[in-house]
């Protein structure tokens, strides 16, 4: 069983469901991406692991634990993080703050955690004084990633890190993404770059209307002729 | 040159202490307001009696100190007595908190919903405090009266004008700065400052980060208890103290949130001193500074005033509709309403 599974999930917000016996897992140290055509339920998909959607069906595992009935903020406590897609700063808040803030469960001193986050985003410490509601995309998603990455997760969710940034820009996150990963981090993402996020996948899942229509590793979704036609444009 | 002095002196006496004093208790007040709208997201209509129940309980415990003798020469004994009169006003705001605002919160009510519950709040106090300290006005000011003497200052500088310093003024001004310069170190340098404002900035990411929200409501509401405690005792001090007076504190107190923008606490704070000069320069009669320096020989006929002290109230009023069509967000840029 995998470190962090949502295994045939069934649920939606009102009475029609959006996933349909969807199941999304990944492995400690992996990069895990949901792709998917616009409205397939990636982000709802990611949401249901982390409780932010009542299931109707099916249950979460995380770490060898049944979590289904957590809330979401009692699953960052056993070691899972989340980056929302917007709103993922607190913008009025200087950018070391905005980490102290990521820190709050955290009794034990965080200094190390706050340079370990400087040590991933060279940016961060220069900007350290500076509110997050003033800096570029980029950096505020360097400062999201990075306010998430204060818990310590052992598991770590992103809703589209990059939506909204250069090019530039997302090889960069996505660089640092992998470093993230390295240090032993699960880490689970939803895209809509599909072909770059996949690339650096380990695993990927193609979401079609809140159905798994292609489950396999990164390489070999990417070489797969139907997902190239009808995900990948070609 | 004589002239000029005595024409400072004036305005010193009449509109800048006078206005620094009614401003840092706009301000206190102000502060309040902003504190539960920025955490607690909607605008508190009973903040206004909350104010005047803390002055109550300060009123009544000050009384009982008076008649076994304890006081603090020179100072008001009221000041001896406030601790107690914040902790009765947390318990009361909590209370209010735990019976009537929570089961909105947890529905998750709409904040208009949380307002006109709030103007519930307000006349269910209001009525409170008539029951316990009656309708009347009461006198509760011991101590020394005056710090600074017009008689002494004109003896000293041998000007024609004089200067007053009341001992409730100064104290007023003190205090607010004392309470002021505390509230912005607890916000901006403790844990638990830090997470009330993570949580106004954004409620559902601060949930994510582990801060507790029941308990960020409940250090909001200490806040506020606490500044609207020392708020309405320092007015009733440096007037008297009327329940009524409270409840048309209301609107000049709103216009300072608001005005400075409100959720944002320094902007309740200049909001205050805004609202506070601006009502006293328009009600002022310069008659007499216009004569000093006028020419010699120049007589008035009118009291050259823009507007009658009678639309003292009409100036927040106007202040208010006038920023919320330019500029609803406020001077320093909160949240609009």
């Amino acid at each position: 069983m995998s470190f962090l599974l949502g295994e045939q999930m069934t649920g939606g917000y009102g009475a029609a469901d959006i996933l349909h016996n969807c199941s999304i897992g990944v492995e400690k140290g992996e990069i895990a991406v949901i792709v998917g055509p616009n409205g397939a339920g990636k982000s709802t998909a990611m949401k249901a692991v982390f409780g932010m959607l009542p299931l109707r069906q099916g249950r979460v595992m995380f770490d060898g634990e049944d979590v289904t009935q957590l809330k979401p903020e009692e699953r960052v406590v056993k070691g899972m993080g989340f980056v929302p897609q917007t709103h993922n700063v607190f913008t009025s808040m200087t950018v070391e703050e905005n980490l102290e803030m990521g820190a709050f469960i955290r009794t034990e001193s965080i200094a190390d955690s706050i340079a370990q986050v400087y040590d991933l985003f060279p940016i961060l410490k220069e900007k350290r004084k500076q509110p997050a509601g003033e800096l570029s995309g980029g950096q505020r998603q360097q400062v999201a990633v990075g306010r998430a990455l204060m818990t310590h997760p052992k598991v770590l969710m992103l809703d589209e890190p990059t939506a909204g940034v250069s090019p530039i820009v997302m090889d960069e996150l996505f660089d640092r993404i992998i470093e993230i990963a390295r240090l032993d981090v699960a880490i689970l993402m939803v895209e809509q770059n599909a072909k770059q996020a996949l690339e650096i996948a380990d695993k990927g899942y193609v979401l079609v209307q809140g159905h798994n229509r292609f489950t396999d590793t990164g390489e070999a979704l990417l070489a797969n002729p139907e997902v190239r036609k009808a995900f990948l444009g070609g | 040159m004589t002239d000029v002095l005595n024409a400072l002196t004036l305005l010193g006496n009449f509109l800048i202490i006078p206005g620094l004093t009614y401003g840092s208790q706009l301000a206190l007040g102000a502060l309040g307001v902003t504190l539960v709208y920025g955490v607690l997201r909607f605008s508190n209509f009973g903040h206004g009696e909350t104010m005047a129940f803390g002055a109550m309980v300060t009123i009544l415990v000050t009384w009982g100190l008076q008649s076994v003798g304890i006081s603090i020469q020179p100072l008001p004994t009221a000041l001896l007595a406030i601790p107690v009169g914040i902790l009765v006003t947390v318990v009361l705001t909590l209370l209010i908190d735990r019976f009537v605002y929570r089961y909105h919160r947890e529905r998750k009510a709409n904040p208009v919903i949380f307002l006109i519950v709030s103007i519930g709040v307000m006349f269910f106090l209001g009525g409170l405090i008539r029951f316990i300290i009656g309708p009347g006005d009461q006198i509760f000011f011991d101590g020394t009266r005056f710090i600074l003497k017009a008689r002494e200052f004109k003896q000293m500088t041998g000007l024609d004008e004089g200067l007053s310093l009341k001992m409730t003024q100064a104290v007023t001004i003190i205090t607010a700065v004392i309470i002021v310069t505390a509230m912005f170190w607890f916000l901006n340098h403790t844990r638990t400052g830090k997470s009330m404002r993570a949580y106004s900035d954004n409620e559902n990411l601060a949930l994510l980060s582990g801060i507790n929200p029941d308990r960020v409501v409940m250090i909001t509401w200490i806040l506020v208890a606490a500044l609207a405690t020392i708020a309405g005792t320092l007015y009733g001090l440096d007037k008297s103290f009327k329940p009524f007076v409270y409840m048309q504190l209301l609107l000049p107190i709103f216009a300072s949130a608001i005005v400075g923008g409100v959720g944002n606490p320094v902007g309740a704070i200049a909001g205050g001193y805004v609202i506070a000069f601006s009502e006293l320069i328009l009600t002022f009669a310069y008659k007499k500074v216009v004569l000093y320096l006028g020419p010699e020989s120049m007589e008035l006929e009118s009291l050259v005033q823009f507007l009658g002290t009678d639309y003292k109230i009409a100036v927040s009023f106007i202040i208010l509709v006038i920023v919320l069509i330019i500029k609803p967000t406020g001077l320093f840029s909160g949240k609009t309403i």
